[in-house]
This record gives structure tokens, C-alpha cells and sequence, in this order.
């Protein structure tokens, strides 16, 4: 991939006004459409303190539907797309996910419980993110007490073997939850994810998570590349491997459990994202990670829009990162195999 | 003075020993050549030595203080490991994965600087590959990753510098040059321990030899007197005639007459 590393920054001056284009595609699209120039005039309105003279439906829109609704976009999309870029450096593997260690799967079993049981909205985000925090430390723990074998590899199959009794766990409620009431399609559609009825009180919370989450990500960045050696060769360079990688989790674990909880499993993000940006930028981590957020955050805003904007009802947003990021993954597959 | 000093040591994964008893001193500033068959435990010792697997039992010292004392980043700053080559999963360029040699030496929290750079650059240019740089290593050959390995192993900076087989899979031209850095770098003063599977280059840099033989070390010292026929033959299983049959003339001829 001659060209790639050495000129990073025009692909990534490109890449961000596709993504601005997004967001404004975004602002602008939907139930009720709201012109570019309406939207520059209430923007300019707004930093200039002055009265855009605009209906007041076109404001209520701008503000208080499109906007949190974009900014959740943002946020869940950059979030996923930076823990992907995490875990798949420490694993050493670009074919992981953040659901590796079984947060999602956490999540998604604490949701159904909140769900099957009818609990409050807060409630059910609260369980799902302490079950994501708790599935991950489960499966560090078990991967702790199994020595002599490579470290990432119990992880790995610590996660996947975790994640499927969690998954065994929501299935069995799905079968128990009352089929005359909504439970049943609450769980399955919290399961395929969705930043419908995301509000700004949602998107406080979060956020502050996804900050801290990061701030280890910013600053380790050029550790982090280590990771993707050999444990004993990041060692024999200066680098505390198993600290570090217990950091890199902790932080990409609870930037995954803040989004989740608010917006359900939005599938695809965390692996198909940080592999473009990788194509873009290269993989070292200092570029990669803004890369990746940078993609996340246009990604999943503009799967977000197909899925409000594609047919009648509103799709689920795990359907659509699925459908686009599955072939979009395998054309990236098929690019790499030709030139390495 | 002893750089690395090994006591009544036992090296090994978990219950399987791999040798026994090893009592051998690395010294300041000497090339010590590590010679033994293939799964005789070469690249075990190095690990150990470096502290990346646990002694079995017994005592391991570097420079003075016992390796479980060492924290990462002080070793590191301090001692070098050229790993053989392994063909990484990510495309990093060959700057990059030298670069990554210089983490020892920069915060925590920092990117490497334009010295780290410098430094980089001109390993990769000592090393005749400064062509490599902007190269992916995962698209390189076999020989270019160690050359690069062997380049990141050298903006590390570090007094001591552990090798694990340097020269095994390069040409014959780039042999010659890495056994020509050996002792350049032996001559400003690095203390360097390495493996080889060619008792020529052992005698060609080192200024003493080990022989590891499954089990343990039979013979160390001055590479006129442990690089024999005769104890070649013994540790690799072959006879000395064969030895002297392959090698060519002037090989160990010199050696071979005094025996």
C-alpha cells in the first residue's frame, strides 16, 4: 500500500468534508425536511444571538429533534469505532470487535433483564452498562487464573465462551417474556440497536464515560502500537505489557458499556470503521484513533439517517450498519489480500 | 566486570526443564556466541535472561541487580533483544517498527520526536536500508525484517545487546555486513550475546564461544579451544570428519591441526 502512510493528511482532509457533508445531510433529511438554507440561517442565527425569523416547527427540528439525534450519532459511532481501534491493536487480530470480551453481550443480557422484569428506561441502562463492565471483568478474571498459555488467546476464547451463556441467558428470556405485551419486541428491538429516544439527558451521561474512556487512548497512543507486537517483544522494548493492556481494556470497555446502554448493540461499527481508517491512515494508533472516530462519527450518522429515512417505519440501526458494513468489510478484505 | 551472571539456573516453560544448572558470567564489552542444535534452548536462555519468562529456579543477574528487580522501561534502556523475525499483522511502515525502538526512551504519554527519528534513520542507513523506511513491513522479505529488527534493536541504544540468531536468514553479502556492525559495535564498547547456527561467524566476531547442548552447557571459552572439530562434532551429532569434509578450507582447519 505504497502512498498511504507517507500522505495521510490530504485522505484525511478528504475524509473529513464527506463527513461534515454527513452531518448536514443528516440535519436536513427526515420526516420533515428542513432546507440548507433554513438550517445555515438558524445556525447563524443562534451564534449571532439574533431571530432567524424562521417558523418555529423548523427550530423545534433543528434543536430538539435533529440535533440530539445527530450528536448521539457522533457520539456512539466515534465511541464504537475508537474501541474497535483499541481492542484490534491489542489483540493483534484487525478482525475483531469491542464485543470480544463480551460487553455487548453483558449489555444486552442486563437490558433484557430491565426489560423482562419492567423496569424504568434509566434503569435499564443503568443495569445494561454495569452487566457490560461486569461481563469484561468475569472474563479478565478467568483469563488470569489460566497461566501458561498466551494471554490473548484465553481472553479471546474467555470472551467468546462468556458471551454465549450471556447470549444463551437473553434468549431464555425472550421465550419466558409475555407474548401479548410489547416486552418481547422492547428486547429484540434494544438488541439491534437504535438512537431513537436518545435525549440530551442520555447523551450527558454518556458522554462523560466516553471522555474518560479516551483520555488513556490519546495519551498511551504511541504505546499502544506496541501491543501489536509480540508480548515479549513490546516487553523487551520497555513497555509494561500486561498493565497497559489492562488499561487499553478498562478504557475501551467503558466507552463501549456508556454507548450501549443508550443505544442497544450497534453492530459492525467497531470492526468494519477502524479497518478503513487503517486503509486510510495506516495503523499506527497516533493517526489511527483520530481516523477512527472521525469515520465512526460519519458512519454510523449516516447509517443512522438511512434508517429513519429508508422506508416508512424507522429500521433498526444494527440492521443497517449490517447491511452496509458487511460488503463494505469484505470489499476492504478482498483490497488488502491483493496488495500485501 | 559481569554484565549478565547466571547461578545454579533452571530454565524451562512451567514443569518442562529445558537445561539445568547453568552458572555462565557475560562480560563487559566481549562478543559471547551462543552455539547449539536446533530446540537445545537458544532462544529459552535469552528469555529468561531477559526476564520475559521466569527462571525455574536459580539466579539471574544483570548488571548487578537480580532480574525480577528490573523494571521494563529501566532494562530496556539498558539492554536490547533482536527476536528472530516474525512477519507482524499490521502494516506498520519499517520507520515506524524503529521507531518503536526509541519507546524506552520517550515519556509515557509522548510520540516519538524528530531526535527519535534522527536516531531511526540513521540505524536504518548504518544498516544499508534506508530504502525500506517508508515500505510496509509486512510486504518486506524475511532478510529485510531482520535487518530492521536488527536496526530497531540498535536505536534502542543499549549497552548490552542480546541476538537471537542475527545472521540466519540473510544473504551473503548482508552475513558479511551484520558480522562487520557486530564488531564495530563491539569495538565501541557494547556488550553483545547472541546466537548463531554457523560455528564460521561464531569464530569470525566472537571473543568467546558457549556450546549449549540439550540439557546443558558443555564448554565455554576462548573460540580456539571450545569451536574443535571434535566438540562441534559431539554437540551437533555429526563426526569430525564430516565437519571437516563441509567446512572449507581454513574453516577450522587451524583448530583441527592441534587436535
Amino acid at each position: 500500500m505504497p502512498g498511504k502512510n507517507s500522505a495521510p493528511f490530504p485522505a484525511f482532509l478528504t475524509a473529513l468534508s464527506i463527513v461534515v457533508a454527513i452531518f448536514l445531510i443528516a440535519f436536513a433529511v427526515g420526516k420533515y425536511p428542513v432546507s440548507p438554507a433554513d438550517l445555515l440561517r438558524s445556525v447563524f442565527a443562534r451564534l449571532t444571538g439574533r431571530d432567524a425569523g424562521l417558523p418555529e416547527a423548523v427550530e423545534i427540528v433543528i434543536w430538539n429533534i435533529r440535533l440530539p439525534r445527530v450528536t448521539a450519532g457522533i457520539l456512539v459511532g466515534a465511541a464504537l469505532a475508537a474501541a474497535g481501534a483499541a481492542y484490534q491493536n491489542m489483540f493483534r487480530n484487525p478482525l475483531v470487535s469491542p464485543d470480544i470480551l463480551g460487553v455487548s453481550a453483558g449489555a444486552g443480557f442486563g437490558a433484557t433483564l430491565g426489560i423482562f422484569f419492567g423496569f424504568s428506561l434509566t434503569a435499564i441502562q443503568v443495569i445494561a452498562f454495569v452487566c457490560g463492565l461486569l461481563a469484561v471483568g468475569v472474563v479478565y478474571a478467568i483469563s488470569g487464573l489460566v497461566r501458561r498459555h498466551d494471554p490473548v488467546l484465553v481472553l479471546v476464547l474467555a470472551g467468546i465462551a462468556v458471551g454465549t451463556l450471556l447470549n444463551a441467558g437473553v434468549s431464555l428470556f425472550k421465550i419466558l417474556s409475555d407474548p401479548h405485551s410489547q416486552q418481547l419486541s422492547n428486547i429484540v428491538f434494544w438488541l439491534l440497536g437504535s438512537l431513537n429516544g436518545i435525549d440530551t439527558r442520555d447523551l450527558a451521561s454518556a458522554a462523560p464515560l466516553v471522555l474518560i474512556g479516551l483520555a488513556p487512548m490519546i495519551l498511551l497512543r504511541w504505546r499502544v502500537n506496541l501491543l501489536s507486537l509480540p508480548d515479549e517483544e513490546a516487553a523487551a522494548l520497555g513497555v509494561e505489557v500486561a498493565r497497559l493492556r489492562l488499561v487499553l481494556i478498562v478504557a475501551a470497555t467503558l466507552i463501549t458499556a456508556a454507548v450501549v446502554s443508550i443505544a442497544g448493540i450497534v453492530g459492525w461499527v467497531g470492526l468494519v470503521v477502524p479497518h478503513a481508517a487503517r486503509f486510510l491512515v495506516g495503523p499506527n494508533f497516533s493517526r489511527l484513533l483520530p481516523a477512527s472516530l472521525l469515520l465512526g462519527a460519519g458512519f454510523v450518522v449516516a447509517t443512522d439517517t438511512l434508517a429513519r429515512t429508508l422506508v416508512v417505519i424507522e429500521l433498526p440501526l444494527g440492521i443497517v450498519t449490517a447491511m452496509i458494513g458487511a460488503p463494505f468489510f469484505l470489499y476492504l478484505l478482498a483490497r488488502t489480500g491483493k496488495t500485501e | 566486570m559481569n554484565v549478565i551472571e547466571t547461578r545454579d539456573l533452571s530454565i524451562g516453560y512451567g514443569r518442562k526443564v529445558v537445561t539445568r544448572s547453568l552458572a555462565f558470567d557475560v562480560k563487559a564489552g566481549e562478543v559471547l556466541c551462543l552455539l547449539g542444535p536446533n530446540g537445545c534452548g537458544k532462544t529459552t536462555l535469552f528469555k529468561t535472561l531477559l526476564g520475559l519468562l521466569p527462571p525455574l529456579s536459580g539466579e539471574v543477574r544483570v548488571l548487578g541487580e537480580t532480574i525480577a528487580g528490573w523494571s521494563r522501561l529501566a532494562f530496556a534502556q539498558r539492554v536490547a533483544y533482536m527476536p528472530q523475525a516474525h512477519p507482524g499483522v499490521f502494516p506498520f511502515t519499517v520507520n515506524e517498527i524503529v521507531l518503536m525502538g526509541r519507546t524506552a526512551h520517550i515519556g509515557r504519554f509522548a510520540t516519538p520526536s524528530g531526535h527519535d527519528r534522527k536516531i531511526a534513520a540513521d540505524c536504518l542507513e548504518m544498516l544499508g536500508i534506508s530504502h525500506l523506511g517508508e515500505c510496509s513491513y509486512t510486504a518486506i522479505s524475511g532478510g529485510e525484517r531482520q535487518l530492521a529488527l536488527i536496526a530497531r534493536a540498535l536505536a534502542q541504544q543499549a549497552t548490552v545487546l542480546v541476538m537471537d540468531e542475527p545472521t540466519a536468514s540473510l544473504d551473503f553479502g548482508n552475513q558479511i555486513r551484520i558480522l562487520g556492525h557486530i564488531d564495530r559495535l563491539r569495538h565501541q564498547g557494547i556488550t553483545i550475546l547472541m546466537s548463531t547456527h554457523q560455528p564460521e561467524h561464531a569464530l569470525r566476531v566472537a571473543d568467546r564461544i558457549a556450546l549449549l547442548a540439550p540439557g546443558s552447557i558443555t564448554g565455554i571459552g576462548a573460540p580456539q579451544d571450545v569451536a574443535t572439530p571434535d566438540k562441534l562434532a559431539d554437540l551437533y551429532g555429526v563426526t569430525e570428519d564430516e565437519i571437516a569434509a563441509y567446512l572449507p578450507a581454513g574453516g577450522l582447519k587451524h583448530d583441527h591441526c592441534s587436535h
